[in-house]
């Protein structure tokens, strides 16, 4: 058993979440473990289309969110530059219904702070001549590529640099749950090494379940639940780049309206379905299918180019129910302190979110974890400067 | 489970394969061969079975992946004894009723199909090249306003398949190997602020880029069309010029 000091933090989960939040308490001066079962970034992470938001895809519905992007997305150029395709975004409108969507888009987004540029459809053809000429208009905002686990990674090696503890293929098997005066309280985490087989415990001061569509299922080693639905979407890498920028559709958010060019594919994405078990995630034909619809619908050259690969990603979406137990911290992700109504101290949960808030996810969880162990200590992450991502396998 | 038909099914599908999954753990004496049986579906990748077999079979495999397009280059393994992207290469593409799976080759191993990439990145981290390159924006657009430098990422997804594939890496560790070399070149072409020539000192060495027995394993091993055994010959040629440029005078 590895004994701790006041202040030592273990975190159950090795995706953005994880390490971001590693990162940020380490700053802050506690003593930090990072337990991930399996690769680090091999749960969602790593899987998604590695857009970098400019919020311009929720300036219309849902004017916090697009805030929260394009000022996550202007630190993360500050704090880990190199790790971004410079390339922006084109929002296209196909439709005469796309057309008529434009101006409370473009305004929506001007609204959210979201530099916003209209373009015609000649430019956008100049710009982007592969797009589908039948486009009516176009509107370029900040979006960017990135490497989805390389630019997380970052966050990684500057956390282990500043001394966090990483234990990557080392697994969650129970809780070590005490009996305290106000209720039950989370003392530590028993893990099984699936380098060497060992298993043993690591005591902790507070545990932070960071393990996204697995949240649910580490909550339950602590007795408590949180309300996550593992919500599954399909995408599709085809061989060549099709496009320099990002080019989303102009409309409101549906399947298959973003592609994101990536070194020398072009990554069509995604659907929308839920699932129990995010390990058993399936790849429906249909959805691989209306990938290629809705993709050619703004590049019609997507319709016959060859599949790279087809996967699937799991969010974790924040149900409806047991909500009443967490704090709302912003409507795209939520920090749980399962003290407050089910008397289980020591344990929080983040989730929700996307890979572009993930610096902003982890200030308010370092918030909440602070608070509990009494520590008062600002986030220092919207200004720190991030090692590269092979400074981690120093 | 969920509803929809899987294309990448690895149960119900009727085409049985057995995978001979190499197996050492940290303490054991030596590594061995475990099999396990899946039937596949025709989409079903090397990796989407390696991953049934982790949480169906035996959670106590390991292996790294992470964004199932090889672009993040982590389940570089070898398969058949050739090198490949896990999450790429399709089951029944290998048309052979035993896929024997084992980890990359002349990388010191964690655990399971799991290599230490520290070896990897030292090397890399010697030549110093950013992930970052500057654009080769499609060629009939026009660039538009607003950004100021355009860029992508490099085509190296640092997998380690080269080193895996390269006959001399397996001799002589001290080679600086293909993926650095291939590295070297990208630097000497698009500089940014590095040291051009102390980079091309650096693989004027016995130890690198002269050391290649132009074996092409490595491009034939890249996932990701890098060509290192082509950059390592463009190294030569821009060592041998420089040379000559010296022996006349001219820089």
């Amino acid at each position: 058993m590895i004994t701790s000091a006041p202040g030592h933090v273990v975190i159950v989960g090795g995706g953005g979440t994880g390490g971001a939040v590693a990162h940020d308490l380490v700053l802050r001066g506690l003593r930090v473990t990072l337990i991930e079962r399996g690769e680090l970034t091999s749960g969602t992470t790593g899987r998604h289309h590695g857009l970098l938001h400019s919020g311009a895809r929720y300036a219309v519905k849902d004017r916090e969110s697009a805030v929260e992007c394009i000022v996550e997305n202007r630190i993360l150029r500050r704090i880990a530059p190199d790790s971004f395709e410079l390339n922006d975004g084109l929002f296209v409108a196909i439709s005469a219904e796309d057309e008529a969507y434009e101006p409370v888009f473009f305004e929506s987004c001007l609204a959210a702070g979201i530099p916003a540029r209209r373009v015609t459809r000649e430019e956008a053809l100049r710009l982007e001549p592969n797009l589908n000429p039948a486009l009516r208009c176009a509107v370029q905002v900040p979006d960017g590529t990135m490497d989805a686990m390389r630019m997380p990674l970052r966050f990684f090696a500057t956390a282990k640099r500043n001394g966090a503890t990483i234990r990557s293929f080392t697994e969650a098997v129970a809780m070590t749950i005490v009996a305290g005066p106000s209720g039950r309280c989370v003392t530590g985490v028993s893990v099984q090494d699936h380098t060497s087989g060992r298993r043993y415990e690591i005591g902790a001061d507070l545990v932070v379940n960071a393990a996204g569509p697995w949240a649910e299922k580490i909550a339950t080693m602590a007795g408590v639940e949180v309300p996550i639905q593992p919500s599954p979407g399909v995408l599709l890498a085809v061989r060549g780049r099709y496009c320099n920028m990002v080019i989303n559709r102009l409309h409101a958010s549906g399947d298959g309206d973003i592609i994101v060019p990536q070194r020398e594919l072009s990554v069509v994405g995604t659907s929308s379905w839920v699932t129990e078990d995010p390990d058993h995630l399936a790849v429906p034909a249909d959805h691989v299918e209306k990938m290629f619809l809705e993709g050619s619908t703004m590049i019609p050259a997507i319709r016959s180019a060859q599949t790279r690969a087809t996967w699937s990603a799991a969010r974790p979406l924040i149900g409806e129910r047991g909500a009443s137990t967490g704090r709302e911290l912003s409507r795209t992700f939520k920090c749980f302190d399962h003290a407050a109504e089910e008397g289980v101290e020591g344990f929080v949960t983040i989730s929700g979110g996307k890979a572009t808030t993930l610096r902003a996810m982890a200030e308010a969880t370092a918030n909440v974890v602070c608070k509990k162990l009494g520590i008062e200590s600002p986030c220092r992450t919207r200004e720190y400067p991030l090692l590269p991502h092979t400074a981690y396998y120093a | 489970m969920d509803p929809h038909s899987d294309t990448h099914a690895t149960e119900g599908t009727g085409r049985p394969i057995r995978f001979r999954v190499f197996r050492y753990k940290q303490g054991d004496r030596a590594p061995h061969f475990d099999e396990f049986s899946l039937e596949v579906a025709p989409e079903t990748t090397v990796l989407d079975a390696l991953t049934a077999i982790h949480t169906r079979l035996d959670p106590t495999l390991i292996l790294r992946h992470s964004c199932f397009h090889a672009s993040c280059g982590t389940c570089g393994m070898r398969v058949n004894d050739r090198e490949v992207m896990a999450c790429v290469t399709k089951v029944l593409d290998l048309d052979s009723p035993v896929v024997k799976i084992e980890p990359i080759a002349n990388q010191a191993l964690i655990g399971d199909l799991v290599t230490d990439m520290v070896d990897f990145y030292a090397r890399f981290n010697a030549i110093g090249r950013a992930l970052i390159r500057e654009s080769e924006w499609l060629p009939e657009a026009t660039e538009p306003a607003g950004v100021e430098s355009y860029n992508r990422f490099e085509n190296c997804i640092e997998c380690g398949l080269c080193l895996s594939a390269c006959p001399v890496v397996a001799s002589d560790p001290r080679y600086l190997g293909p993926a650095a070399l291939a590295a070297a070149e990208r630097a000497i072409e698009e500089p940014r602020g590095l040291d051009r020539d102390g980079i091309l000192a650096l693989t004027d060495d016995s130890q690198g880029a002269w050391r290649c027995h132009v074996a092409f394993e490595c491009s034939k091993a890249c996932p990701s069309n890098v060509d290192p055994a082509g950059a390592i010959m463009l190294l030569r040629r821009r060592v041998a010029t420089q040379r000559l440029r010296s022996l006349i005078g001219r820089r």
